[in-house]
């Protein structure tokens, strides 16, 4: 079927067939691999896009259901929050291998954009879908309170 | 890879910058340089080289190991810019392609990445030809200025003398005139200006946060073939027939082969989505007379049942079980256990994939995240009928391996090019992995039983040590054989445990393989990842019968002083001291100790948990490590971060099962990492050494299980023999 999807800022027409989900629409149609492909299953965050701004495992995204919305990935990011949230992940050299980070940086901008403060608890609650095998946890909390400190200052 | 590809392929990389400066090491392992431009290819001397230098000033440092997120891309490149006085934030990056004399791990002989030895192997070869560089472009400032070397100053990249100054790009033409310095001087640890400094910036951060990072699954080519496998569904099951009526429904379903293996059918579609969508409708029948059949509860029960028996292969030169036996029979008490520990998948975040690339004059490209060209390259070239000169390797960013990508056989890159031929060799393919594949496809950490028997004096000290130890072998019948088995053992079966540094009086180790068709192998820090659990979690079970202090029991068996146990006595306390071991805790919380030497590096760790209504939480981890010099301070600390990460989610809920040859877990929901919530803050301390840098990447798993496990069982007193720990009935919050 073929369907528009507003993808960046951008109205794309693409033809798949109806029951392809969103990620590999945009991995394989449109060609925006940051977006990554972990388990299919909404179980790692790898695959994590917004819709309207919020988190989104794109893996089980039908696209019918985001026909009308705006869909960001991790290249269409953009605004003091992305901003902020990947220059903290740079500063402490959060990343290991890396693949899961376009993941972690989508939850990480979403959780911020609505919660300007998180504590400790917080940030687990919103980036606990967001596996990582490589373990960065411990700097993916500490990057994520850089980023809304130096959001607040 | 002949040296007429190679020398085509850097032209195509400078062709930009035009040209550029080589300086690499030839077939006879001798420094050599030479200046090459894109229009003079004729000129050329053959060179694959480490690092080149353009006319615009940009240093390019070749890497010869591949990035998996262990920072080899900041390690080596580190350790070329330390002695070349290279600006930091000019110097750009390249994964090198296969050449397996030039490119080879100086640890192994071969082209290839693993067992920690990346920067170990490099320290000096990468420094060495920074150091090289840095004087041929001194000498050649030097002349130009007629000053001597001496006068000549080199700081981030610019080459200064009093008032004159030169980019790197301005000084090549000269320095190509001139002899190579053979052995160039090498900086001491006093000298260093980058080599243990923590602020450096990874070299892979920017292109890991914005989406443009490229690992091989990001590879697509015009009319490429994608292709996902359905394979046996029991480890040595052959096919017999397959149906693909109802595939031929799915849009974009191309069609489906038997591999020429018969472990599998190859399944070509226009699209990933449309090839795992039609692998679903493919009906296959499978011959299993061959296959393991078996569940996971028979093959431990088995496992264990072995473990009383006399060992067949003796671990240790000394072994005298006679004497052992004795000594355990008169001591006055005395520890016994069986330990079993479960089949471990790797799942590396990024499922395995592969693409291979015709091209127009019979060559191919292999995309991939490769790990061991070494192995990936022949194999390749042999399965499509090509002359090594006519395959190329195009190392990617690698989504994690924890040791998954380098098997023997080169299973996936085999698959990858199996399918490619199969479907004709005129189209790329990419053969990709699902998580399901990935979960089910075995290369698993063997399992492991042990048994031990320890014997103590009326003083609580160790009087005698039986151990046994029954596990698959991993290296037997690979071309690993040769360099890892002696005396029939493999010695990854029992590496840690056999040449432990405790001084145990009386230690007899046995080994007794294991023989099933589940494929195993190297999973993130090898045999000590169940070693290291039984030998530390033993410790403290000696340790509690001898009711002796678990830091204090351990440093009683590091006291020869020889340099090996004065480090891993170092580290524990370090460990002690850092993690205020005496202190008192809250009522519901305990600490546990685990102290380990793996890769040359020795690592001790502290864990604090807290029990709330019984569901026990890990509330902080100290760990310490003694790595010899650290090159990169905050490089070790992640891997000693994300190495505790990875032993403890497996140690707390992460098994392989087999139910009569099927593999029992599909996804992550059943084989569930550790998430972020997991676990509390790990603090890392690097003990100041002035040795030759050992491994990071694996030796912070070791330590991270028992320390849990010792932790838990001061809390409960019940010893946790069985993993993962929720078998146990251990609950975490
Ligand atoms: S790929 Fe979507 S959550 Fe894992
Ligand atoms: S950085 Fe490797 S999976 Fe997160």
């Amino acid at each position: 079927m073929s369907v528009i999807l507003n993808i960046n800022g951008e109205d794309k027409k693409v033809d798949v067939p109806e029951d392809t989900p969103l990620l590999w629409v945009i991995r394989d149609e449109l060609n925006l691999t940051g977006t990554k492909f972990g388990c299919g299953v909404a179980a790692c965050g790898a695959c994590t896009v917004h819709i309207n701004g919020k988190p989104v495992r794109s893996c089980q995204t039908n696209i019918q259901d985001v026909e009308q919305s705006k869909i960001t990935t991790i290249e269409g990011l953009s605004g003091e929050v992305s901003k902020a949230v990947q220059d903290a992940w740079r500063d402490l050299n959060v990343v290991q291998c890396g693949y899961c980070q376009s993941g972690q940086i989508m939850s990480a901008v979403g959780l911020l954009s609505e919660n300007t403060k998180p504590t400790d608890q917080d940030i687990d609650t919103a980036m606990q879908g967001n596996a990582c095998r490589c373990a960065t946890y411990q700097r993916i909390r500490a990057a994520i309170h850089l980023a809304a400190s130096n959001l607040e200052a | 890879m002949t040296i007429q590809t190679s020398r085509r392929n850097l032209l195509k990389g400078i062709a930009a910058t035009g040209t550029a400066l080589f300086i690499g090491y030839n077939t006879n392992g001798i420094l050599s340089h030479t200046i090459a431009n894109a229009a003079e290819k004729s000129d050329l001397t053959p060179l694959n080289p480490f690092v080149k230098i353009a006319i615009d000033g940009t240093v390019t440092i070749i890497l010869k190991h591949f990035e998996m997120g262990q920072g080899t891309t900041t390690g080596l490149t580190t350790l070329v810019a330390e002695e070349l006085d290279a600006d930091w934030d000019k110097i750009a990056i390249e994964f090198a392609p296969a050449d397996h004399e030039k490119y080879k791990n100086l640890a192994f002989g071969a082209q290839g990445t693993g067992g920690s030895t990346a920067i170990a192997n490099s320290y000096i070869q990468y420094r060495t030809a920074g150091a090289a560089v840095r004087a041929l472009l001194v000498q050649a400032a030097a002349a130009k200025w007629g000053l001597k070397p001496k006068d000549i100053s080199v700081e981030k990249g610019m080459v200064r003398a009093g008032d004159k100054s030169a980019h790197f790009g301005e000084l090549i033409a000269d320095a190509a005139k001139l002899p190579l310095p053979e052995k160039p001087t090498l900086k001491t640890a006093d000298q260093f200006n980058l080599i243990g400094k923590t602020e450096l910036f990874r070299k892979d951060n920017i292109d890991k946060t914005d989406g443009t990072a490229l690992f091989a699954m990001d590879v697509k080519l015009p009319n490429m073939v994608y292709a996902v496998i359905l394979r046996s569904p029991r480890f040595g099951g052959t096919l017999l027939s397959f149906e693909t009526e109802k595939a031929i429904k799915i849009s974009g379903f191309l069609n489906a082969k038997a591999m020429p293996t018969k472990d599998g059918i190859a399944v070509y579609a226009t699209s990933t989505w449309a090839a795992i969508s039609a692998r679903k409708a493919i009906e296959a029948k499978w011959d299993n007379s061959k296959a393991e059949n078996r569940s996971t509860k028979e093959i431990g029960k088995t496992h264990l049942e072995t473990l009383k028996k006399a060992p067949k292969l003796q671990a240790r030169k000394d072994n005298d079980f006679e004497k052992t036996n004795a000594a355990i029979a008169s001591a006055s008490k005395k520890v016994e256990a069986e330990f079993l520990l479960p089949y471990l998948a790797h799942a590396p975040m990024e499922p395995l994939n592969c693409v291979i690339e015709p091209h127009d004059n019979g060559k191919v490209t292999v995309h991939d995240g490769c790990q061991f060209p070494g192995l990936v390259h022949p194999t390749v070239a042999k399965i499509l009928g090509l002359k090594p000169d006519q395959v190329e390797i195009k190392t990617y960013y690698a989504g994690g391996s924890f040791g998954r990508r380098a098997t023997a056989k080169s299973d996936y890159a085999t698959e990858a090019a199996l399918a490619f031929k199969l479907q004709g060799g005129k189209k790329a393919v990419k053969l990709v992995w699902t998580r399901e594949d990935d979960l089910a496809g075995g290369y698993f950490r063997p399992m492991a039983a042990h048994s031990v028997k320890i014997g103590l004096s009326d003083k609580g000290e160790i009087s005698g040590w039986n151990h046994h130890v029954v596990s698959q072998s991993i290296v037997k019948g690979t071309p690993f054989e040769k360099a890892l088995v002696k005396d029939g053992v493999d010695h990854t079966s029992v590496e840690g445990l056999a040449d432990a540094e405790y001084e145990i009086p009386a230690l007899s180790v046995g080994l007794t393989d294991w023989v099933s068709p589940v494929p195993v192998l190297w999973w993130r820090s090898v045999g000590h990842s169940h070693t290291a659990y039984v030998k530390e979690v033993s410790m403290d079970l000696a340790a509690k019968a001898a009711e002796k202090d678990p830091v204090q029991f351990r440093l009683n068996y590091l006291k020869s002083g020889n340099k090996d146990q004065k480090r891993l006595a170092g580290v524990i306390k370090l460990a002690a001291e850092k993690a205020e071991w005496s202190k008192p805790l809250p009522k519901g919380w305990a600490r546990g100790i685990a102290a380990h030497k793996s890769f040359g590096s020795y690592v001790a760790q502290v864990i604090e948990i807290s029990s709330n209504d019984g569901d026990i939480k890990i509330e902080r981890v100290v760990c310490t490590v003694d790595c010899g010099v650290a090159v990169n301070p905050d490089v070790i600390k992640a891997q000693m971060e994300g190495g505790i990460g990875y032993g403890l989610g497996a140690v707390m809920r992460n098994q392989i099962t087999l139910n009569d040859g099927l593999v029992e877990q599909e996804n992550f929901p059943d084989y569930e990492p550790l998430r972020i919530n997991d676990i509390g803050k790990i603090e890392v301390h690097i003990t100041p050494s002035v040795e030759a840098p050992t491994g990071v990447g694996e030796p912070g798993v070791p330590p991270a299980g028992p320390a849990l496990a010792n932790a838990i069982m001061a809390l409960t007193g019940k010893p946790l023999l069985k993993l993962p720990l929720n078998e146990n009935g251990v609950d975490f919050a």
